[in-house]
C-alpha cells in the first residue's frame, strides 16, 4: 500500500479550480453534449453510476475496505424507490427517500456481520450478501416482477406547494434534478471526509494496526464507513430507478457491483473526483462498445485487465501524480 | 415421499460434489496466493469444451483423463502472463482482473462453440440407472461422487506426501518463511494456481456429462463455491469440503418442502454460520484476515 495521503494541494490544477472546472462543465451538459454527439439521459446516467461508486469510493478509497456487493444497495434503492411509487404514492421525493432508506438499513446490518473479516474474505461475504438480494428480486415474482424486472411506474412531477416542476417527460429538467440531488450528496460525502470520523477513516486505511493502538474503535468504524456508503449508494440506486422508469433485477448482480468497484479505480479510488471521471469513461465505453459489437464482455474485460495492470491509480490518480511528482 | 427425498438427497449429493471440487480450487488458490479467482467458473467451463472437442478422437475416458490437465496448463500460462503481477497489490485488484479475465474467456467460449447449449456424449453404460426402483440414479451419477472423491483424496494426498505439496502447505501458513527457507515461491504460486484450475477443468467435465455444456455454466457454480468457501472456514481445506457438501444437501432438501427456497437456503446458512461460529465450521482462529 502506497503511504502517501491523498494531498490534492500538490496538484498544479488546484481544489478550487478543478472544482470550478467540472461544476461548470456538469451545469453545461445538456449544452454542449449534443455538440460531441452524446444525449442527455447518458449524462443523467453518468452521475448516477458517479454517485454510486463516489458512494462505495468512502469505503474503498478512504477506508481502505473493499466492497464487491454494492450492487446490492444500489438494487434495493432502485427497488424501493420503484415499490414506492407503485404501491405507496406518486410522490418522487418519498420514493428516493424508501429506496435509500431500504438500501441504507440493509447494509447497515449486513455490515454487523461483516465487519470483523477483512481482506478478500470481507469481498467474498460483501459478494454473497450482493447475491441474496439479487436471488430474492429475482424469485419474488408477483411483488418484483422476478426476471423481467419492476415496471409500471414512472417519476412524479417535484410538488413544492407554490409551484410544480415537471420532470416526468423532460430529459433536461430531470437532469438537473439528478445534478441538484448529486450536488447534495457529494457535498454531504466531502463534509463526512473532512470531520473527524472521515480522518479516523483514512488513519484506518493508511494503518489499521496502529489505529487501533491509538485506541480507536476499528470495527465500529469501519461499520459506519460501510453503513455510510451504503446510503449513498442506495440514493444513487433510487435515481436510477427513476431515469429509466424501470428496476433491473441485473442491477443487483455481483457484475454490477464489479462495475460499480471499476468506475472508482478507473477514475481513481484515492481521489475524490476520481470515481465522476471513471463513470464519464465506463458509460461512454459500455455505450459505444455495446452499440458496435455484440462481443462486448471480451471488450469490457480487455478494459478490466488492462486497467488493472497498467493504470491501477486510474486517471485522477496518474495526473495528480504526475504534476505533484 | 421417500423417493422424492432420496432423489433430491442424491441430487444434493452431486451438485455437492461440484461445488466442493470449484471450492478446494479456489480456496487452495485464496489461501496461498490471496487471490479470489472469479474466473474460476470461466474454467470450468472451458474444461468441459475441451472435453468436448477432444472426445470424438479419444473418447469420453480419454477427455476425462486429459482436459484437466489441459485446463491445469491453460492456468498456469494465464497465472504466469497476468495474474502474478497483481500478488504484490491490493486485493481489490486480483478481483477486478480475474473478474475481467472471466468475462474475456465466457467470450470466447461464446465465440467458439456458440451461445447455445452443447450436449457432451458419455458412454451408454454410464446413463442406464442402477436399479429399475431407482431409475433417477444413473450409474453417471455414482461415478461422478466416485470421481470426486478419488480426486479429493488424491489432493489432500499430494498436498501431504509429495514436496511440492507440503511447501504448498507451508506457504499457506507463513509464505515469509518459505521463501526465505529458499523455495521458489513465485513458481510455486504457479503449481499451485495450476492445481486449482485441474480441479475446476474436472469439475468441467463431470459436469458437462450431466447438464450439458454453455458458455456460462459456471456461473451458477460459483456462488455457492464462495459460500462452501466462507462456511466452511478460511485456511481448511477439509472445511472447504464439508461447506460444499452441506450447502449442497441443504438446498436439494430445501428443494423438496419448498423448492423457490432452495437458493436462498445457502445463503443462510452462511448468514448463520458467520452469526454463530464466524470463522466458519473448521476455521482456524487467527485466520480471519
Amino acid at each position: 500500500m502506497s503511504t502517501v495521503t491523498t494531498r490534492a494541494d500538490a496538484t498544479v490544477v488546484r481544489p478550487w479550480q478543478q472544482l470550478v472546472i467540472i461544476w461548470a462543465l456538469l451545469l453545461t451538459v445538456p449544452f454542449w453534449l449534443p455538440l460531441v454527439g452524446g444525449y442527455t439521459a447518458i449524462a443523467a446516467r453518468v452521475l448516477v453510476m458517479a454517485l454510486a461508486a463516489m458512494g462505495l469510493n468512502l469505503l474503498l478509497g478512504y477506508t481502505g475496505v473493499l466492497s464487491f456487493g454494492h450492487a446490492a444497495y444500489f438494487g434495493l434503492g432502485a427497488y424501493g424507490a420503484g415499490l414506492t411509487l407503485k404501491y405507496v404514492a406518486a410522490s418522487t421525493p418519498l420514493s428516493i427517500l424508501a429506496g435509500t432508506l431500504l438500501g441504507g438499513i440493509a447494509g447497515t446490518l449486513f455490515g454487523l456481520l461483516l465487519v470483523r473479516r477483512r481482506g478478500v474474505y470481507f469481498a467474498m461475504v460483501t459478494i454473497a450478501f450482493g447475491q441474496v438480494c439479487f436471488y430474492i428480486a429475482y424469485k419474488w415474482d408477483d411483488f418484483t416482477g422476478g426476471y423481467d424486472g419492476l415496471r409500471g411506474f414512472v417519476r412524479a412531477p417535484l410538488d413544492f406547494g407554490l409551484f410544480k416542476i415537471d420532470i416526468t417527460g423532460n430529459g433536461m429538467l430531470f437532469y438537473y434534478f439528478v445534478l441538484v440531488v448529486f450536488g447534495l450528496a457529494v457535498g454531504l460525502q466531502a463534509l463526512i471526509l473532512k470531520s473527524p470520523f472521515g480522518r479516523t477513516m483514512l488513519a484506518i486505511r493508511e494503518n489499521e494496526r496502529r489505529a487501533r493502538f491509538l485506541g480507536l474503535p476499528v470495527e465500529k468504524h469501519i461499520w459506519l464507513s460501510f453503513s455510510i456508503s451504503c446510503f449513498f449508494t442506495a440514493l444513487a440506486g433510487t435515481l436510477y430507478a427513476l431515469l429509466n422508469n424501470f428496476a433491473d433485477p441485473l442491477g443487483l448482480n455481483y457484475i454490477m457491483s464489479g462495475n460499480i468497484v471499476m468506475i472508482a479505480v478507473m477514475g481513481g479510488m484515492r481521489t475524490f473526483w476520481g470515481p465522476l471521471v471513471g463513470a464519464v469513461l465506463f458509460v461512454m465505453l459500455q455505450d459505444y462498445v455495446s452499440s458496435m459489437t455484440t462481443n462486448w464482455m471480451s471488450f469490457v474485460g480487455l478494459v478490466f485487465v488492462l486497467v488493472v495492470l497498467f493504470f491501477p491509480r486510474g486517471l485522477m490518480g496518474v495526473l495528480q501524480k504526475r504534476s505533484g511528482a | 415421499m421417500l423417493q422424492l427425498v432420496l432423489f433430491n438427497l442424491t441430487n444434493g449429493l452431486i451438485v455437492g460434489t461440484f461445488y466442493v471440487l470449484m471450492a478446494l480450487g479456489l480456496s487452495l488458490i485464496i489461501n496461498l496466493s490471496n487471490v479470489v479467482n472469479f474466473a474460476h467458473g470461466n474454467f470450468l467451463a472451458i474444461g468441459g469444451y475441451f472435453a468436448f472437442v477432444l472426445t470424438p478422437f479419444i473418447g469420453f475416458w480419454g477427455a476425462l483423463l486429459v482436459s484437466p490437465f489441459l485446463t491445469a496448463i491453460m492456468g498456469y500460462v494465464i497465472e504466469k502472463l497476468v495474474i502474478r503481477h497483481v500478488y504484490a497489490r491490493n486485493h481489490i485488484y486480483s478481483l477486478l482482473l480475474t473478474f475481467g479475465l472471466g468475462f474475456i474467456l465466457q467470450d470466447v467460449c461464446r465465440y467458439i462453440w456458440g451461445p447455445s447449449p452443447l450436449p457432451l456424449n458419455i458412454p451408454a453404460e454410464l446413463s442406464a440407472a442402477i436399479t429399475p426402483d431407482l431409475f433417477f440414479i444413473t450409474w453417471y451419477r455414482v461415478f461422478m461422487v466416485a470421481i470426486v472423491a478419488v480426486a479429493v483424496a488424491g489432493l489432500f494426498a499430494f498436498l501431504r506426501y509429495t514436496r511440492v505439496g507440503m511447501r504448498i502447505r507451508a506457504g499457506t501458513l507463513d509464505l515469509d518463511t518459505v521463501s526465505a527457507l529458499g523455495v521458489n515461491v513465485s513458481a510455486l504460486r504457479s503449481y499451485n494456481f495450476a492445481v486449482g484450475s485441474f480441479l475446476a477443468g474436472l469439475a468441467g467435465v463431470l459436469a458437462a456429462g450431466q447438464l450439458g455444456l454453455n458458455p456460462n455454466m459456471g456461473d451458477d457454480l460459483i456462488m455457492p463455491s464462495f459460500i462452501a468457501i466462507i462456511v466452511g472456514g478460511v485456511g481448511s481445506l477439509t472445511g472447504t469440503l464439508l461447506g460444499g457438501l452441506l450447502i449442497g444437501v441443504a438446498s436439494a432438501l430445501t428443494t423438496v418442502f419448498y423448492p423457490s427456497a432452495a437458493e436462498a437456503v445457502i445463503y443462510v446458512i452462511m448468514a448463520l454460520v458467520l452469526l454463530i461460529r464466524p470463522r466458519g465450521l473448521l476455521g482456524e482462529e487467527g485466520m480471519l484476515q
